[in-house]
């Protein structure tokens, strides 16, 4: 046996040959995460008079293969905020153990005391902008939906670079150039969405989804909508698109094959 | 040398099952100048009473504020209640910083419970030699609790500790069903009451001796509070001359039974 300890383990030399010591080389930086890798799309959601209501579909693409399709990328939270993840899953997953960690710890040994909405929000944030600044960020932009301390609908988002912000309505991926427009034209402002009613809303983001189905490459017509209010969360997973139209597919002119 | 064989340290039980190194952690307790601390509906309220060790010395700081919602009295070793506060605004400012959330207060007194405890459970280490009031708001209301050198700690209606402080208890228990219906002016005026119970006789409350800390709601059950403020010298003459020594005879006096 060979007396030196860098030789143990190792294929002996007089046997194999010398060995080829660049397999053990990782030559070059250390690389983090540089990309997504499987991804859910848009999440939309938006504010009324009581509350708040979110809703994301429940595909996770590889790519774009539609790889996984009961993927729900809604959360709970101590039933007073719902997390809504668009990006990458493996990411999403790893958020929704931190949160269940964190719910444990703040519902352990304390009477009365629950993270609200704001609360989560803040601490996503700190969370996101900590691996972005160790050049590990977590590849994810979320939305979180509740209401804060003084009951009222608190709705904003937070993204893998620790950026934040807050709007009567949100959207994250695809939503924030295809739903955004719909959703702003019903609530351009904190006034207009405290006059919405829950089923205006509930309304208004259905059709943002169906838009998004009819024109996201990346989306499915299986969803998950939840409603916040201070009474609680209204969570439904197996949501289907009603009602689809492809009629107006056929007069589709401009590119491809019919080119007027 | 030493009072028995089982106080060395601060891990030993004697054969009777007591810490003695705890114990005498508690008569520094005793030592310390009294402070009383109660509470009402709206408001938590700390009195204090400073001792200077000299003439030509200031007085000692008997009251430290230790975030917007929350402050804290001692009696004891000063220097050990610095060490606790700084680690109680550390958490303060941390629970702010990371979840935009004012810290519960039975956390916080939960996390320097779990530190002195530790102190007596190590060799080598020592109990701190200080008592605790922590007065306060969160969003169950205003608290005041105790905290002990042996890492005790219990939520109180009203509490005195430091020399001489069961004249100042025995007040506290005797108008124990007040406080809780009080103003923020009637709930101050009991503490100095109660402080002034527990004087030597030759001594008298001043505006030197004297501190007072309030912290409270707006109003019953809202979220808007009144930040922990610390009043001394000359902001405390208001109250102090309320309960001087003239004006409470005149008003007991006339209830006072007289020998025929």
């Amino acid at each position: 046996m060979n007396h030196l300890p860098q030789g143990w383990g190792r294929p002996r030399d007089d046997v194999y040959g010398a060995y080829d010591a660049s397999y053990l080389q990782n030559s070059g930086p250390n690389q983090h995460t540089q990309q997504p890798v499987v991804t859910g799309t848009s999440v939309v959601a938006l504010k009324f008079k009581e509350g708040v209501v979110i809703a994301a579909d429940n595909l996770a693409s590889y790519g774009s293969l539609a790889r996984f399709t009961d993927v729900k990328r809604l959360r709970t939270f101590a039933d007073a905020a719902v997390v809504g993840f668009g990006g990458d899953v493996s990411d999403m997953q790893y958020l929704d153990r931190l949160l269940t960690s964190l719910d444990t710890e703040e519902a352990y040994g304390t009477t009365g005391h629950t993270l609200n909405a704001h609360n989560l929000h803040t601490y996503l944030s700190k969370v996101f902008y900590k691996r972005r600044s160790e050049f590990n960020p977590l590849w994810n932009q979320v939305l979180v939906a509740g209401v804060d301390q003084e009951k009222k609908p608190f709705l904003a988002s937070a993204d893998l670079l620790g950026t934040t912000f807050s709007a009567p309505s949100l959207a994250t991926g695809f939503g924030a150039h295809l739903a955004q427009p719909i959703l702003r034209t019903l609530a351009p402002d904190e006034e207009a969405a405290a006059g919405l009613s829950k089923e205006q809303a509930v309304e208004a983001i259905k059709e943002c989804m169906k838009v998004l189905f009819y024109r996201d490459a990346r989306s499915m017509d299986k969803y998950s909508i939840a409603v916040v209010t201070k009474d609680g969360i209204d969570l439904r997973e197996n949501e289907k698109l009603e009602a689809q139209s492809w009629a107006f597919a056929e007069k589709i002119r401009g590119y491809g094959t019919q080119v007027n | 040398m030493f009072r028995n064989n089982y106080d060395n340290d601060s891990v030993t039980f004697s054969p009777q099952g007591r810490i003695f190194q705890v114990e005498y952690a508690s008569e520094a307790v005793k030592q310390g100048s009294v402070v009383v601390g109660l509470v009402s509906k709206t408001h938590a309220v700390l009195v204090a009473l400073k001792r200077n060790a000299e003439e030509l010395s200031s007085y000692q700081k008997k009251i430290i504020a230790i975030d917007e919602h929350l402050g804290l009295s001692l009696a004891g070793l000063a220097s050990d209640a610095r060490v606790l506060s700084n680690f109680m605004k550390q958490q303060s400012l941390s629970s702010r910083l990371t979840y935009g959330r004012a810290i519960p207060l039975e956390r916080l007194v939960s996390a320097i419970g779990d530190r002195a405890q530790t102190n007596t459970q190590h060799y080598g280490k020592r109990p701190y030699g200080v008592g605790l009031l922590v007065a306060g708001v969160d969003e169950t209301g205003p608290h005041l609790f105790e905290f002990q050198p042996s890492g005790m700690t219990q939520e109180m209606s009203a509490c005195a500790i430091g020399a001489r402080s069961q004249m100042a208890r025995t007040y506290l228990e005797r108008n124990l069903e007040k406080f809780a219906d009080s103003s923020r002016e009637e709930l101050i005026t009991h503490g100095l009451k109660a402080l002034k119970e527990s004087l030597a006789q030759d001594k008298e409350l001043t505006v030197e001796n004297c501190s007072v800390g309030v912290v409270g709601v707006r109003a019953e059950g809202k979220a808007v509070i009144e930040a922990f403020k610390l009043f001394d010298g000359q902001d405390v003459k208001q109250w102090v001359d309320l309960v001087a020594d003239g004006t409470e005879e005149v008003a007991e006096g006339e209830n006072m039974e007289v020998d025929a």
